[in-house]
């Protein structure tokens, strides 16, 4: 009689730890949006200064839309003067920089750009609606919209400086829409 | 009581030529009117969603600011007369299958639902192979004890205290 099953079940094992060795590796924070390559989900939201907020309104330009609370420490705290300083920046090379205050309280909200003097609209998303259609699932969230319109990069957790600069950099020296 | 009912009460033309304006104002997508959605139906749907702020709850079950609104756009979608598989295309289409608590039974995640029975017809199998193996290690069988003996056997331990 061969002994050949006594060296089985051991070697059954290594594929179920290669396997976990593999799993344990990945970052379960990062999922794959489906979202990335298709057209930005149009929107109205109302800003806190009560002007629109739209995306349509936009084509034509590179959009960075930012997901954000108040209560989102420290990643939002980190990011927002990088979206300031990127805006400044760029607004007038044709991008602009939207910011949706997810789950949060109005007062705190408007504090939160008080405090960091944020000069880019920013809009309260009272109902949620917003983050569902752009499948956010915590924040800090932010997505590289084209000028055609469409998500071309989802980032998850604070941008740096150099993620929003390649990014946009990338962006804008594709051809704009029809020329 | 019932003259003021009588006067809020619109005539019936008034009431078509108002749904009919209602109706009218409707934007293009709606294409059905909103029905009733009783909390179970919206339950069923929101237990099969994943509570993305929370770890292992439901949009159902989960008390959060996200799942609430969650549950408050599976109730309007299924208001507007989308099925309850619509819904969950609306999650799944912006979230990934990781939206969904069971992973869908077919491509890839099938693999997911196969592996376990896989595993145990395998594990069976395996068994089976073991206990042949046992079963047939067992030497010829003993030779039959000759009577002569069995008699002495029986008288020594007659002798034991």
């Amino acid at each position: 009689m061969t002994r050949w099953w006594r060296w089985l079940l051991p070697l059954a094992a290594v594929p179920v730890l290669a396997l976990l060795a593999y799993g344990f590796k990945l970052d379960p924070r990062d999922i794959p949006s489906p979202l990335v390559g298709r057209p930005a989900a149009p929107f109205t939201l109302t800003s806190f200064d009560g002007a629109p907020m739209t995306l349509e309104a936009l084509r034509g330009k590179v959009v960075v839309l930012n997901f954000w609370a108040s209560w989102c420490y420290p990643a939002c705290y980190e990011e927002a003067p990088v979206l300031e300083r990127g805006w400044r920046a760029y607004r007038d090379r044709g991008v602009v920089v939207l910011g949706v205050d997810i789950q949060d309280k109005e007062e705190a909200g408007r504090k939160f750009i008080r405090d960091f003097g944020l000069t880019f609209p920013n809009a309260p998303d009272p109902t949620g609606r917003v983050s569902v259609d752009y499948g956010v699932y915590g924040v800090p969230e932010t997505f590289f919209v084209d000028r055609q319109g469409r998500i071309r990069v989802k980032h998850v957790g604070a941008v740096t400086e150099a993620v929003f600069r390649d990014t946009v950099e990338a962006l804008l020296a594709e051809p704009a829409p029809g020329g | 009581m019932t003259a003021s009912a009588g006067r809020r009460t619109p005539s019936g033309p008034a009431v078509l030529a108002l749904v009919v304006v209602l109706l009218a104002a409707l934007p293009a997508d709606a294409q059905q009117p909103s029905r009733p959605v009783d909390d179970q139906q919206v339950y069923e749907v929101a237990a099969d969603l994943r509570c993305v702020v929370c770890q292992n709850l439901s949009v159902a079950d989960s008390p959060s600011e996200m799942a609430t609104q969650m549950r408050a756009i599976v109730r309007e979608r299924l208001a507007a007369g989308e099925t309850p598989a619509q819904v969950r295309q609306y999650f799944v289409e912006r979230y990934g299958d990781w939206i969904l608590l069971s992973p869908p039974r077919q491509g890839f995640t099938l693999v997911v639902w196969v592996a376990p029975l896989v595993a145990v017809l395998v594990g069976l199998g395996l068994v089976a192979l073991l206990v042949r193996g046992w079963t047939r290690r067992r030497g010829p069988a003993l030779p039959p004890v000759d009577p002569a003996m069995r008699e002495r056997i029986r008288r020594e331990l007659e002798r034991e205290p």
